[in-house]
């Protein structure tokens, strides 16, 4: 199973992401994550999602999008021609045993504290996926309340943009 | 000018050279049906029994016309009826436009009467389709939906229009008729690739589908084979693409298709397919389907390349277009060793055909053949009598097979025979089963109110012949719930609904009734009493290779 990136470029209409979860749900892709969101030209929205699969569905997932009326634009991304990073919001009980060691960790990772209460402290930490999931995993080992990431967000790397993408 | 939502969606049709609509009307689109009222010297309403009725006959008036096929229905119950009809049209990439009314723009979401999300349902079944939220973008909708729905590989689109919108005003700018998006050739480097192969290929097999159809590419197909000395199959969509009798057809592939047809694809070293999706009721068990063999396969749509059957090499094109392309880099090569096998096949599938007398299938099928025009449209239903048909039936012309081939859709025929001599402007003819017409009969209604000539020659053998057959042979003989044993007299509810018809149980009486339903002003009934243990045959079992084909079962 590889992990493939794809930004898709979508008309800004009214039940768009509809057609495309529904398109996934129909044929049983395996998305890992979604995003949506506004882009530099009101006309269209951007879809950030990475699949987990077999090339060949990965094309077929490609070519499944391109039907869509509303797709504009589709750009497979990779870690050499791209910047990708995501979200994490991460709630821990605040524990006087544990706390400096959470904070320690947090510190390394270069995540934010922003709130603090008696029994809690949330930290905020923008990264690649790949350091958010260590990042979480470290966070285990303490008492976890509560998680919200936001899923992948990517930008080609240079002056390309994803509405120089000639479809097909 | 200034118009109405509902006068801007008729003026649109009218624009876009629509000029016969099907439909059934309703409270939601009340405003359209007086539009329709004020234009009826322009546009033609055929109202239907039943909303379904109507989507399959705007499918058949496309599958027979190529053009784009218009159905109209009200919210609610009259949009959900029109689902399957939709599905049809998808399965089978049929080009038609679907209109329905909904409730007025200030009352959606709150589950007023009549209220449905049909865009919502539609989803998956449509290429795309629209709510228009306001009225300044109607026409400009309607014309991307024809746009849409001919365009690529054709289909489906679905228009919900609320009450208020088709009674907004708002300026109206006539335009020409939309065209299809400027079709494409594959890419260069594959059209050499191609080539290259299919230079190589020692038997090569050309397969192909309603894609062929659609593109209007037979004569480049045709071009193809004559170079490389290669037969031709096809799918069950591709029937009736070229003629029947042509030397180099032979026959349809799949499950119940001719048996030289699919042991001649299975002998193939390359296979040539264009137009065609390797659907299951095709490749049988799919991982060992063709092994060995080079599939070069051509495609509007990118995504049918490599989705059931691993393409050696997948080109993504207007078959048309690609052909004309890839026809001067093919060498003239003769394969007479090739054909010595094709020849052996095709010996042996004569030997093997059903030459019992009396009322067999075959016969009956091949009697029905001698009254059939050139330009005679035949819809089918689904089910033993639709692989008969497909099996027995000759077509001198292309778009005169109409069949429910992807969804499989019992009580598409009626509709879709209705629909399609409006579409010839002749004479159409039904094969149905016993089964399948009891699902859309009421129809018969709308056949005889526009003295629609329609020969209708039912199959009857009292049962649902196709499942019974799959008891019989995968479920030890337990004939659950296909006996269907019913009382009804076809020919009393053909003359009921002010049709005529005639029941008859030999061979000889078939063609008295024959005649008289081909001279019959309006829908004639026949119907056509068959042994219910008549079975379709070659088999190929689902999920077996062409070792496991069965061509004859022992009693």
């Amino acid at each position: 199973m590889n992990k493939y990136t794809l930004a898709v470029l979508v008309r800004n209409q009214f039940g768009v992401l509809n057609r495309v979860t529904s398109m996934f749900r129909r044929r049983q892709f395996n998305i890992s994550a979604l995003t949506v969101s506004e882009t530099e030209s009101s006309d269209f929205s951007r879809i950030t999602v990475v699949f987990e699969g077999e090339e060949i569905y990965k094309q077929q997932l490609v070519n499944q999008l391109y039907k869509l009326p509303d797709v504009d634009s589709i750009k497979e991304f990779n870690v050499e021609n791209s910047i990708s990073c995501e979200l994490l919001l991460i709630k821990m009980r605040n524990d006087p045993e544990t706390r400096e060691d959470i904070r320690a960790a947090a510190n390394a990772f270069g995540a934010v504290t922003v709130d603090y209460s008696k029994d809690s402290l949330m930290f905020r930490l923008t990264d690649d996926s790949i350091k958010i999931d260590d990042f979480i995993n470290l966070m285990r080992d303490y008492k976890i309340l509560e998680i919200c990431r936001t899923g992948s967000v990517s930008l080609e790397k240079g002056s390309t943009t994803i509405r120089q993408t000639i479809n097909f | 000018m200034l118009l109405s939502g509902a006068d801007i969606l008729i003026k649109t049709l009218i624009e876009q050279g629509c000029d016969t609509v099907f439909g059934y009307p309703g409270g939601q689109i009340l405003d359209v049906y007086d539009s329709l009222y004020k234009h009826q010297n322009d546009i033609r309403h055929i109202l239907t029994a039943h909303e379904q009725g109507a989507a399959h006959a705007a499918d058949g008036y496309a599958r027979a016309t190529g053009r784009v096929g218009v159905v109209i229905s009200t919210s609610g119950p009259g949009a959900t009826n029109l689902v399957t009809g939709i599905a049809t049209a998808y399965l089978d990439s049929v080009p038609l436009v679907a209109i329905c009314g909904n409730v007025p723009t200030y009352q959606i979401g709150t589950d007023s009467f009549q209220e449905i999300d049909i865009t919502g349902i539609t989803l998956p079944i449509t290429k795309h389709n629209y709510f228009v939220g306001s009225v300044d973008r109607l026409a400009d909708i309607v014309r991307e939906a024809f746009t849409l729905a001919m365009s690529g590989r054709p289909g489906p689109v679905l228009i919900d229009i609320p009450k208020d919108i088709q009674a907004a005003m708002c300026e109206y700018l006539p335009q020409t008729c939309s065209v299809p998006i400027e079709p494409f050739p594959a890419k260069d480097i594959r059209i050499t690739e191609a080539a290259e192969y299919i230079n190589n290929a020692k038997r090569p097999y050309i397969y192909y589908g309603g894609g062929v159809v659609s593109a209007n590419a037979q004569k480049q197909m045709l071009q193809l084979a004559d170079k490389i000395n290669a037969p031709i199959g096809c799918s069950m969509m591709g029937l009736s693409g070229i003629p029947t009798d042509h030397p180099r057809f032979i026959g349809m592939q799949g499950m119940h298709g001719h048996y030289a047809s699919s042991v001649v694809m299975s002998h193939a070293d390359v296979i040539i397919a264009m137009g065609v999706r390797f659907n299951d009721r095709v490749t049988g068990d799919r991982t060992n389907f063709a092994p060995g063999t080079k599939i070069i396969h051509i495609d509007i749509d990118g995504s049918e390349l490599s989705k059931s059957v691993i393409a050696t090499c997948g080109l993504r094109g207007d078959v048309k277009k690609t052909l004309e392309k890839m026809l001067p880099l093919i060498n003239e090569r003769n394969n007479p060793l090739w054909w010595d096998t094709i020849n052996y096949f095709k010996k042996q599938e004569k030997d093997n055909l059903d030459t019992r007398p009396g009322m067999t299938p075959r016969n009956v099928i091949t009697r029905l053949n001698n009254y059939l025009g050139e330009n005679t449209a035949v819809a089918t239903d689904v089910g033993q009598h639709q692989m008969w048909s497909a099996q027995n039936l000759v077509f001198k012309k292309e778009r005169r097979f109409i069949s429910s081939g992807g969804l499989g859709t019992m009580g598409f025929g009626l509709g879709a025979a209705i629909g399609a001599a409006f579409g010839t402007k002749e004479r159409s003819v039904l094969v149905t089963g016993d089964g399948s017409f009891g699902m859309s009969l009421q129809e018969l209604a709308t056949a005889v109110t526009y003295k629609v000539p329609v020969v209708i020659l039912i199959m009857n053998n009292g049962v649902l012949g196709m499942v019974r057959q799959w008891q019989k042979l995968f479920f030890d003989n337990h004939f659950s719930h296909t006996i269907l044993d019913r009382k009804t007299d076809f020919v009393a509810v053909a003359k009921s609904f002010g049709a005529d018809g005639i029941r008859v149980i030999d061979i000889e009486e078939l063609d008295v009734a024959l005649q008289q339903a081909f001279n019959y002003d309006g829908p004639f009934v026949i119907d056509c009493q068959i042994d219910k243990d008549e079975l379709v045959l070659p088999m190929l079992p689902p999920g077996g290779t062409m070792d496991d084909i069965i061509v004859k079962v022992d009693e």
